[in-house]
């Protein structure tokens, strides 16, 4: 019978099927940090039980970390506590922890790729929405909630009715600054923040051949904020040549035998989908955001929509506006910034810092503008310095942070300000979701570079040599 | 036993007729540093029932005296972005046993049924009719019977049937949860393990 490559990797993970009920599903990675996972230890004991398989959950340290001066004691003592839990949790059960300070510490949906505990067709979970993002590799990858995290711990399981199937294409070829970022913005305007709750989406078609293994972490990444559970994308050479001698990949036999496994991994031509859509490369510009949910994105070159032209009620994208101090109809470009944040599971690896830099070099951030840069992971820390990225950085007035998830969610002490707007590479728009008042506009790294060093929204087309 | 058992609740609701509620603003990521889970219920909807200073925003309808109850009634797309259970947790601490929408995010629905809050999905229409009933008398009572699927608007009589997987209706029914269920397979897990291939 014929399967799609979701159908493939979900059949093989179930362990019992319960009738008018969800599957048992295997977890082969589980992926921890130390937001979501200390209450999952505590019931852990509380119920009595035991890490099942301590070898398949990995820690790391990011939601919370401070991204300056992470060699000294971290000042904020509810994140120094969740911090402790997460170092002390993992050394009671004997599972790897990569904490503040340590070589491979980085944002857990950075580290897993690079590190190669993500791999094509396993399942991998975490309690983090984002997770989504490892489905860049062909595995199936979502975020859970801090019970399944307890469930996992105990059971290498969780219990997950299947969710329908969609695929989303797009034909052809992506245009001078346009970004697997703008991809996403683009599908996930279209679709809106509902749109594909319930489903389990597809990334097919040349735009997705040719993206690189980050830009499809990008797109995989952001298909949470179309309400998609995950996204995934069939691996090719691209995806095994990336995971090849990665520190945790399969190797000698191990790998042939994975190899065996994972070229079974493609969507069959006359599977089914439960819905389908295609769209062309050539609609697709840079993209920004102007209200406050990701689904609230434009192309940068046009002008915000009348309440009349999006779906769903008016008082709702009103009150949105209302909160950006944004009015119907007005353009984005030239309005005015204080922030750019480039960083993020999003837009926190290295090529992300690569497209930032082929903008800023040679020119000087805006005096306007408070810029932090924060990479995914210390290994892409090292990447910027070894490429001589730091040194355009630097020249250009810039400064480079240490990793963590930092301004993105905001839980350390890198806040937007209330009233200030900010120009950012991460994942979500939400009212207050970079600081208590703060205002986002999500962007590509390009967008964002184009951004520092005007002041105000820029188009990076004008700025970008062919 | 995971949590009280969930069987017929009748009570009066609070309306929140905002479409997209993200979980950033059930509860904002700053108060996500507790390693209990205890206290949330004070940090649900912070940022939109408190001014910077503290001070209690008169409009927010939690802060308004004439809405209480157990069954809390939002707009399209509740529950929308981070998988933060602390969402889950706040509306449950807050007093809350029952969420109503006309359409729920995935995971905040799974988080709601894996701690005891029923997620009761209705059509646009009948949400309209609640919010309206609501708005006529704030009193007005919600019945939401689980072993029979309704929701009903005592004052009309009006009803509507609601979906819920016949396991997780057991679960609610009885106060059983997923970890309870998997903790009894371990064996069988071990012997799927084995199967894969890394």
């Amino acid at each position: 019978m014929s399967a799609t490559l979701f159908d493939k990797v979900w059949d093989s993970h179930v362990v019992r099927k319960i009738k008018d009920g969800p599957d048992v599903f295997f977890i082969d990675r589980h992926l921890i940090h130390e937001v979501t996972s200390p209450v999952a230890f505590l019931g852990l004991k509380q119920r009595n039980n035991s890490v099942l398989f301590a070898d398949k959950t990995f820690a790391t340290a990011d939601h919370n970390t401070p991204t300056i001066n992470q060699h000294l004691p971290v000042e904020d003592p509810l994140s120094a506590n969740q911090l402790k839990a997460l170092e002390e949790n993992s050394a009671e059960w004997g599972i790897s922890h990569w904490g503040l300070g340590h070589q491979n510490n980085g944002i857990v949906h950075v580290v897993g790729p690079e590190n190669g505990i993500t791999l094509p067709g396993a399942t991998i979970v975490c309690g983090d929405s984002h997770t989504s993002t490892h489905g860049a590799f062909g595995a199936i990858a979502f975020g859970i909630g801090t019970s399944e995290v307890e469930m996992v711990l105990t059971s290498q399981c969780i219990m997950q009715p299947k969710p329908k199937k969609m695929r989303i294409n797009i034909t052809g070829e992506l245009g001078l600054g346009v970004t697997p970022k703008d991809v996403a913005l683009f599908i996930i305007s279209k679709l809106t923040t509902s749109g594909a709750t319930g489903y389990f989406v597809e990334y097919a078609g040349e735009v997705f051949k040719q993206m690189s293994m980050e830009g499809r972490m990008t797109v995989c990444n952001l298909s949470i904020e179309m309400g998609a559970r995950g996204g995934i994308i069939a691996p090719d050479e691209k995806t095994f040549e990336y995971v090849k001698g990665r520190p945790l990949a399969p190797k000698g036999a191990d790998w042939d035998k994975a190899m065996n496994y994972w070229e079974t991994l493609y969507t069959d031509d006359d599977a089914v989908f439960d819905k389908e859509l295609t769209f062309s490369a050539t609609e697709i510009e840079p993209m920004i955001t102007y209200g406050t949910n990701p689904g609230m994105g434009t192309g940068i070159s046009k002008n915000i929509p009348s309440a009349d032209q999006v779906e769903g009620g008016a008082t709702t994208y009103k009150k949105s506006l209302d909160y950006m101090g944004f009015a119907e109809g007005e353009a984005m470009i030239g309005k005015p910034v204080d922030y750019v944040f480039i960083g993020s599971c999003t837009n926190g690896r290295i090529e992300d810092f690569r497209a930032f830099a082929s903008i800023v070099k040679g020119r000087k951030k805006a005096a306007n503008i408070t810029a932090w840069l924060v990479p995914g992971s210390h290994i892409v820390e090292a990447k910027i310095k070894e490429e001589g990225l730091l040194d355009i950085f630097h020249q250009a007035g810039f400064v480079l942070r240490e990793p963590g998830c930092s301004a993105c969610l905001a839980m350390n002490d890198d806040k937007v300000p209330a009233g200030k707007v900010a120009v950012s590479t991460s994942n979500r728009n939400f009212e207050g979701r970079q600081g208590p008042g703060s205002k986002t506009l999500l962007a590509s790294p390009l967008v964002a570079a184009a951004t520092a060093v005007t002041g105000v929204v820029t188009d990076p087309r004008t700025l970008l040599s062919l | 036993m995971a949590y009280d058992k969930f069987e017929i609740l009748k009570s009066s609701a609070v309306p929140l007729p905002i479409e997209n509620v993200d979980t950033d603003q059930i509860i904002p990521a700053r108060f996500l540093k507790a390693t209990e889970r205890k206290g949330f219920g004070d940090n649900l909807f912070r940022d939109w029932r408190y001014n910077p200073d503290n001070t209690p925003k008169e409009q927010f309808v939690l802060n308004n005296p004439i809405y209480s109850g157990k069954i809390l009634v939002g707009g399209k797309n509740f529950g929308s972005g981070s998988s933060r259970e602390h969402a889950a947790w706040a509306v449950y601490d807050y007093g809350f046993r029952c969420v109503v929408s006309s359409f729920f995010a995935d995971i905040f629905r799974g988080n709601c049924l894996n701690i005891g809050v029923l997620p009761v999905q209705v059509s646009a229409e009948f949400l309209d009719k609640i919010f309206k009933a609501i708005e006529v008398d704030p009193n007005t009572e919600i019945e939401i019977n689980l072993p029979k699927q309704t929701i009903t608007l005592l004052v009309s009589g009006e009803q509507e049937s609601f979906e819920i997987n016949g396991y997780k209706k057991d679960n609610m029914l009885n106060g059983f949860d997923d970890i309870d269920y998997l903790a009894k397979m371990k064996e069988e897990i071990k012997e799927f393990a084995e199967t894969r291939p890394f």
